[in-house]
């Protein structure tokens, strides 16, 4: 066979693979919304999870898994923001950065059914959190913490040296060059970071069965004050996120219509995920425009 | 007398020294406080894993080959029936079915995507595979027990549960993945490589096969590393296909489990400290090692890569 017929099969083959890809990943994206839209309806988005008849809706898990994911990034954040400054800035290249670095790696690639059992262990356990969205957000942390520290040293190491040795020059501070000038122009693609890892959150549920729980007790949505039992912002109560939910309705889901409620829960899952990523993109151009001359 | 007090106020630090001082003090404090966290889960764990080794004085050789899988019962030799290759064998079974299925896959659309026809590669491929990165396992486990269980259920017979869903369901698990981890691959691989080989009169196909894929295996063999080790520690999407009898895979059809499954469907129905409850720990333990087992093979990969 010469050069140029295997080149054409070799050609046509990988068309082929490609196409089969495209097909299997679309078709899977075109099932989950073709079976979970039509379900999806103002009622199914608000009212509470029934747990043996038909008609429930994820309204609660769909505002615990937003408030989850609130939380979660409220502690996240500044814990990764430090130490990104610290590794980008600061660290300098020995074997204690290093090893630090080693430990992110290994973090990062933790099962995430692992990361959940700690937390149960850790603070559901020994702490005396219980189940609770304190745990949760615990968890979800530790789970976010590695992907979240190391997209936002990469944002920060994008910025050019120069500006450092402008600030240094104008007898900055390091931590002054860091903070007003650095940090700020980093701004739109930490930004960009925290919205993805956001979707990475949102559709966690291995870290969650065994730290938020797998129950979603009533709430009263008239009640705000954080100290109430039934209150959603009570960070101490269970909460089962949409995620969660999806799971065990199919693995213990008594109700009639468990098949409708995780298609329309897995499309809105799926649904919240696409504008999670247009968001980040759209925002964080934006704010590049805005922020930056050019 | 004045001079005590100049010389104090010239060598005391400055406001802008104390603010450095405090800013890497704190930024340190956060960085030290993840390494904290992957020492403690990494200590816990393994306490918690060799408990029922020291306490309940479970046989190590036992746990690792016996092949009932009933802690609450004692075997004939009066130990606890603690035997877990079942989900060892499980896991490992659906972690390499799932990669090498879905390597020929990742690498053939990685080079679609980069060499072949980078504009649709860039338009189409990939945002649809970025975004499947990131859609929630559990949804993965849905459809795969929506679709991918029946259709094994009329096609090979039996429940439809068992190893075979469960490799399907890694398979597309991963796929977006590895492909767009050998994709970054491909992309790092200089354009004058392609173009020293075209000058030299090869076909595409000859500088994909010859020049390309060989610059590229480091990186392909860490997607695909990283791939496996995504398998290996995915829990609820292989626990909704993989049927959850804790028994030795007799078929690719027959109901079976994984580690991860068991210990999603175990630890909230045993006792804290309890027999049943330390060996689900040395479960844990187990796919821990294997996660750090994976990560030491793609820092190898990595040294041995970066060598040439």
């Amino acid at each position: 066979m010469n050069a140029k017929t295997s080149n054409k099969i070799a050609v046509a083959t990988l068309y082929l693979i490609a196409l089969i890809v495209v097909l299997i990943l679309l078709s899977l994206l075109g099932y989950i919304l073709y079976n979970g839209v039509p379900v999806i309806s103002w009622h199914f988005l608000t009212a509470p999870a029934k747990a043996f008849t038909a008609g429930g809706g994820i309204g609660i898990q769909l505002f615990n898994s937003f408030y989850l994911l609130i939380l979660s990034m409220l502690i996240c954040f500044p814990i990764a923001l430090g130490a990104a400054i610290y590794l980008n800035e600061y660290a300098k290249q020995n074997w204690v950065t290093a090893l630090i670095r080693n430990a992110i790696e290994i973090l990062s690639s933790l099962p995430s059914v692992v990361v959940g059992l700690f937390g149960f262990l850790l603070f559901v356990v020994y702490f005396g959190l219980g189940f609770s969205i304190l745990s949760g957000a615990i968890a979800l942390t530790f789970f976010n913490l590695p992907l979240l520290t190391r997209t936002i040293e990469d944002s920060l190491s994008a910025i050019p040296d120069a500006q450092r040795e402008g600030g240094l020059a104008l007898g900055l501070s390091r931590w002054e060059t860091v903070t007003k000038i650095i940090v700020p122009a980093a701004v739109p693609s930490i930004i960009t970071g925290v919205i993805l890892s956001a979707g990475r959150v949102f559709g966690e549920a291995a870290a969650l069965i065994y730290t938020a729980g797998q129950s979603a007790p009533a709430l009263n949505f008239a009640d705000w004050n954080p100290f109430n039992i039934s209150s959603p912002l009570n960070p101490m109560r269970p909460a089962e996120t949409l995620a969660v939910h999806i799971w065990k309705i199919n693995s213990e889901g008594i109700m009639p219509d468990a098949k409708a409620i995780s298609s329309g829960s897995s499309a809105v899952l799926v649904i919240a995920i696409l504008l999670f990523n247009f968001a980040a993109r759209f925002i964080g151009r934006r704010l590049y425009k805005r922020l930056t001359s050019s | 007398m004045d001079n005590e007090k100049l010389k104090r106020e010239l060598f005391r630090p400055s406001k802008a020294a104390k603010q450095e001082r405090r800013g890497k003090f704190i930024s340190f404090s956060a960085l030290a406080l993840i390494v904290v966290a992957v020492s403690a889960i990494i200590l816990f764990v393994t306490m918690k894993g060799l408990a029922a080794f020291t306490q309940n004085h479970v046989n190590v050789i036992d746990f690792f080959t016996g092949r009932d899988w009933n802690p609450s019962v004692k075997g004939a030799n009066g130990q606890p029936e603690a035997g877990a290759l079942p989900m060892i064998t499980g896991s490992f079974l659906v972690t390499i079915f799932s990669a090498l299925l879905a390597t020929p896959f990742a690498i053939g659309t990685a080079i679609f995507m980069i060499e072949i026809s980078p504009k649709r590669g860039a338009k189409i491929l990939q945002p649809v595979t970025e975004l499947l990165v990131g859609i929630p396992s559990v949804v993965y486990g849905f459809i795969g027990l929506m679709v991918v269980v029946p259709t094994v259920r009329t096609l090979f017979g039996g429940s439809g549960f068992g190893i075979l869903s469960g490799t399907l369901v890694l398979f597309v698990m991963i796929l977006p993945t590895v492909t767009s981890m050998t994709a970054d691959a491909l992309r790092s691989v200089p354009r004058y490589y392609r173009e020293a080989s075209l000058a030299l009169g090869a076909t595409q196909w000859q500088t994909i096969w010859r020049v390309i894929l060989r610059a590229a295996t480091p990186g392909i063999l860490t997607a695909i590393v990283f791939g496996m080790a995504r398998s290996f520690g995915e829990a609820l999407a292989v626990q909704m296909v993989i049927g959850n009898a804790a028994l030795m895979p007799t078929s690719l059809v027959s109901p079976s489990s994984t580690l991860t499954s068991v210990l999603t469907t175990g630890m909230g129905n045993t006792v804290m400290g309890s027999l049943q409850n330390n060996v689900l720990w040395s479960l844990a333990l187990v796919l821990l090692l294997m996660s750090l087992l994976f990560n030491l093979i793609i820092r190898l990969i990595g040294k041995k890569g970066a060598m040439k």
